[in-house]
């Protein structure tokens, strides 16, 4: 029975590894300036796991293999290097290298986090409410106007709280179900939420940053690639949870000018 | 050596002749143990059945779940789940797996009944408290379960309950009224149960040990209570606290968790001055911990199972026990790791960071001193066993895709998906359920003087260990492609290419789940009608093995105390006995032994 352990240990140590080694399900394709150190990191994250999730193994079965079923007369043995020896290799072996890549992944967090946006990014602001996501863009005018939140309202369409009888920055902004952005642009993204704590999460984009409420968040990314991609709240806000969504659509600037333009006019 | 002579007297209390005293409201720590491994029992299939409704549902969204209607009062219309029902049903699973059974079972319930026992004590120096603690623990789990009967049915917040949603009442949704206040009445219970249960596994370890058990001699398991009843302590003083302010939110007119400008359903809520961060940072002072809390009684009790079955003792006692003390206090200092994206300050995240790459180093010295262990063992392959290097297995696997998790830049990707979810399943769950069954399989003979089924026992270990991989395994693959936790289906075409995976997963967990029958039916069998077990089946060395009778007696030890004069684990020698000599044994077993 011992033999057969160890060879199903082997073996769920190998089947496991070959999705991970073949990409069979992978992050998908990343679409921005910033995700090239994350997905580095990742995949350096992954052959250290990967080691040592087989080594562990693989020696875990090899030893139950050899020293079960002993001979009557066997003695039992030390191992040779002692305790100091498995002390010395997880500080060394384990330690250094997990605290390494702990180093070197500092600078793809740095990268997305601790970088001020550019002065010629282009601001949108993103509410968050249960459960759909609104997106404003300032107009011509390049300014968001105030919000009030006892004039928030879904029945009258007004989901951020704009008054635009009385503030006049607001009265050219364009409030949008699903948002655009122009390729190779930075987008500065200004994060609020209304109600509970929701989450912005677009893979391609690998930009990951909850919504938490009572607190103007912001972060900032440059998509690469044209296409469609889904932004999908990660953080429990209730029960439509599953199904709080809205499309992210990078459209190349003449597309994107003529997009803005179309919204505009239905405001 | 420790007189504890003084001490020890203040644990007395005559055997009980009722039957309340003796089964209901003992005082025995025995009974106690035996009541708290009942409650993670029946806890353990209430929350594996509600595990099962979900992965039924994930696998096939719209299959009708024959009966789903009599579990709810509006949770599932034709038997067909409502999202709201399903997250009901994940937050209940959740909560009563981690509390319940991964909390109650390794620590309390073994805890209690061996503690006492291999310390070489008649009782627990507070024994009103150890019963208090125990029917405080069962209250709390009726509280919990009344939620599904009362208004419109038990949070579906999460286990985390995230506020502000937590907070703001019933508006917030379904079970978000008396559904979240039953939850945190039920937590709060229980961080009494277990307030009240820490006290006394503290002082018994360190007030009530036998003449020659000094704190070296202490068994493996025995430190691992002791160092988790230090966490229980601090931890669960923090989530108590934090329960009763947002019990307090709701039904006090505070605001300690609700940030002014609230708006739900267009209406402004009446809160102001609440901090939504204030909660996450209470509940994972608490949370991370209480995965040590979780797992750290598993190691105690595998290395404990393996040494019997290695017939040699670890590489080295006192380095395991450094490196459990090290997981202990490094748990406080990683708690900000779940929080990486939280919006949290993002130095903050690194600072978080390294702890959580810190506490490999004693994670991994505990897996390589198991390892190192193996070699040159002459191990045998009893049900026990099994389990105990099934744990070894599952806790490298978990632990090393922690890996991932622990540095902000990859969490990026992986926060709030699957990959979480395989993670904590794998480390904190099934290598912890793998450290009960490996206790049960060893300590039933004990326990109720009976052997266990070995075949069945096998069986058991078959299903259960290949089950766990084939469930837990892909959910890592699922997070790495990006599909999010917390949702009961994928809609419209979210993730669509992914549910073949989730359709094996299920059935996996339904093959898994139902070979945990097998392990109900030799529990119960193997009581009434399994061999006789005698009074060391095993040929193992601790104070429990010491005892009169098999049960142990009420005193646990007759009339005299026993006296210690070994470390704990002395195999592999000559003697008269065989290849090991008893703690309690004056014959001395090697050249460097101090007897």
């Amino acid at each position: 029975m011992a033999k057969l352990f160890a060879i199903t240990i082997f073996v769920i140590a190998i089947v496991s590894a070959i999705p991970i080694l073949r990409h069979t399900w992978w992050m998908p394709e990343d679409i921005s300036t910033h995700g090239a150190p994350i997905d580095e990191q990742m995949s350096e994250t992954m052959a250290e796991a990967g080691i040592s999730f087989l080594a562990s193994q693989l020696i875990l079965g090899f030893f139950i293999w050899k020293f079960s079923n002993p001979r009557p007369g066997d003695k039992i043995k030390s191992f040779p290097g002692g305790a100091k020896a498995m002390v010395w290799a997880a500080i060394l072996l384990v330690g250094t290298e997990v605290l390494a890549l702990g180093v070197f992944g500092v600078k793809a967090w740095a990268n997305v986090y601790f970088t001020p946006p550019s002065p010629n990014s282009m601001p949108v602001q993103v509410q968050a409410g249960q459960f759909a996501f609104y997106f404003r863009y300032p107009g011509a005018d390049g300014k968001f106007g105030p919000t009030h939140v006892d004039m928030i309202s879904e029945a009258n369409q007004n989901f951020y709280g704009i008054d635009i009888d009385h503030d006049s920055d607001s009265k050219d902004d364009i409030v949008t179900a699903e948002m655009a952005v122009p390729v190779n642009h930075q987008i500065h993204l200004l994060m609020h939420s209304k109600d509970v704590g929701h989450s912005f999460f677009v893979p391609e984009l690998r930009i990951h940053q909850d919504f938490v409420p009572g607190m103007d968040l912001s972060v900032h990314f440059t998509a690469t690639k044209v296409g469609r991609y889904e932004i999908v709240c990660t953080q429990l806000c209730g029960l439509g949870h599953y199904n709080m969504k809205a499309y992210l659509s990078v459209l190349s600037q003449e597309d994107f000018d003529a997009w803005l333009k179309k919204e505009a006019a239905l405001q | 050596m420790h007189d504890t002579s003084a001490h020890a007297h203040a644990a007395q209390h005559s055997a009980p002749t009722s039957f309340i005293r003796k089964h209901v409201f003992s005082l025995d720590h025995k009974v106690i143990g035996k009541q708290y491994y009942g409650l993670a029992l029946v806890a353990v299939f209430v929350g594996m059945v509600l595990s099962w409704l979900m992965r039924i549902h994930l696998g096939w969204t719209n299959f009708a779940i024959p009966g789903l209607h009599l579990l709810t009062k509006n949770g599932a219309p034709g038997d067909m789940m409502t999202p709201e029902f399903y997250l009901q049903l994940m937050t209940m699973h959740a909560t009563i797996m981690v509390f319940f059974v991964l909390t109650t079972a390794p620590f309390a319930a073994f805890g209690n009944y061996f503690l006492p026992i291999q310390v070489g004590a008649e009782d627990m120096p507070f024994p009103h408290f150890n019963m208090m603690s125990f029917w405080v623990t069962f209250t709390a789990f009726l509280v919990l379960m009344a939620s599904f009967f009362v208004g419109d049915g038990p949070t579906l917040g999460g286990w985390t309950q995230y506020a502000p949603l937590s907070a703001v009442g019933q508006v917030g949704g379904p079970g978000e009224g008396s559904g979240v206040v039953l939850w945190a009445l039920a937590i709060a219970i229980f961080c009494v149960g277990q307030l009240l249960g820490s006290l006394n596994f503290i002082t018994t370890t360190l007030d009530m040990r036998t003449r020659g058990m000094s704190l070296w001699r202490l068994p493996l398991s025995a430190w691992s209570w002791f160092i988790t009843s230090c966490m229980g302590l601090t931890a669960f003083a923090v989530l108590m606290p934090a329960c009763i302010l947002l019990i307090l939110d709701h039904v006090a007119g505070t605001s300690f968790f609700v940030p002014a400008n609230t708006v739900i359903n267009d209406q402004l809520q009446p809160h102001s001055g609440g901090s939504t961060l204030l909660w996450q940072h209470l509940f994972w002072f608490f949370g991370h911990p209480e995965v040590y809390i979780a797992i750290v009684p598993g190691m105690g009790i595998v290395s404990h199972v393996l040494i019997t079955n290695m017939r040699k003792p670890m590489l080295s006692h006192r380095v395991l026990i450094y490196a459990m003390g090290a997981l202990a206090v490094l748990s406080y200092m990683v708690y900000g790791h779940h929080m990486f994206v939280s919006g949290m300050n993002p130095i903050s995240s690194l600072a978080f960071s390294f702890p959580t790459l810190i506490i490999t180093i004693p994670a991994t010295i505990v897996v390589l001193i198991w390892l190192g262990s193996l070699y040159g063992a002459k191990l045998r392959i009893n049900s026990a066993s099994l389990f105990a290097l099934g744990f070894i297995s599952m806790f490298i696997s978990g632990g090393i895709s922690g890996f991932f998790l622990a540095q902000p830049s990859t969490d990026i990707m992986l926060h709030a998906t699957y990959f979480v979810v395989g993670h904590f399943h794998l480390v904190m769950g099934v290598a912890a359920m793998f450290g009960i069954f490996a206790g049960t399989y060893f300590w039933f003979p004990k326990m109720y003087g009976r052997m266990m089924d070995e075949k069945l026992g096998k069986i058991h270990f078959w299903f259960s260990f290949v089950g766990a991989y084939a469930i837990f395994m892909p959910f890592h693959y699922l997070g790495l492609a990006g599909n999010v936790r917390r949702y009961q289906a994928f809609a419209p075409e979210y993730m669509q290419h992914l549910i073949p995976l989730h359709k094996f997963i299920t059935i996996a967990a339904l093959v898994t789940g139902a070979a945990q029958l097998v392990f109900l039916y030799n529990l119960f069998i193997s009581r009434f009608k399994g061999e006789p077990a005698p009074d060391n089946p095993w040929q193992a060395t601790s104070l429990e093995w010491s005892t009169p009778t098999t049960p142990p007696p009420h005193n646990n030890f007759g009339d005299k105390l026993p006296v210690v004069y070994h470390d704990p684990y002395q195999y592999g020698v000559e003697s008269s006995t065989g290849d090991y000599v008893m703690q309690t044994s004056p014959e001395k077993a090697s050249a460097d032994d101090e007897a």
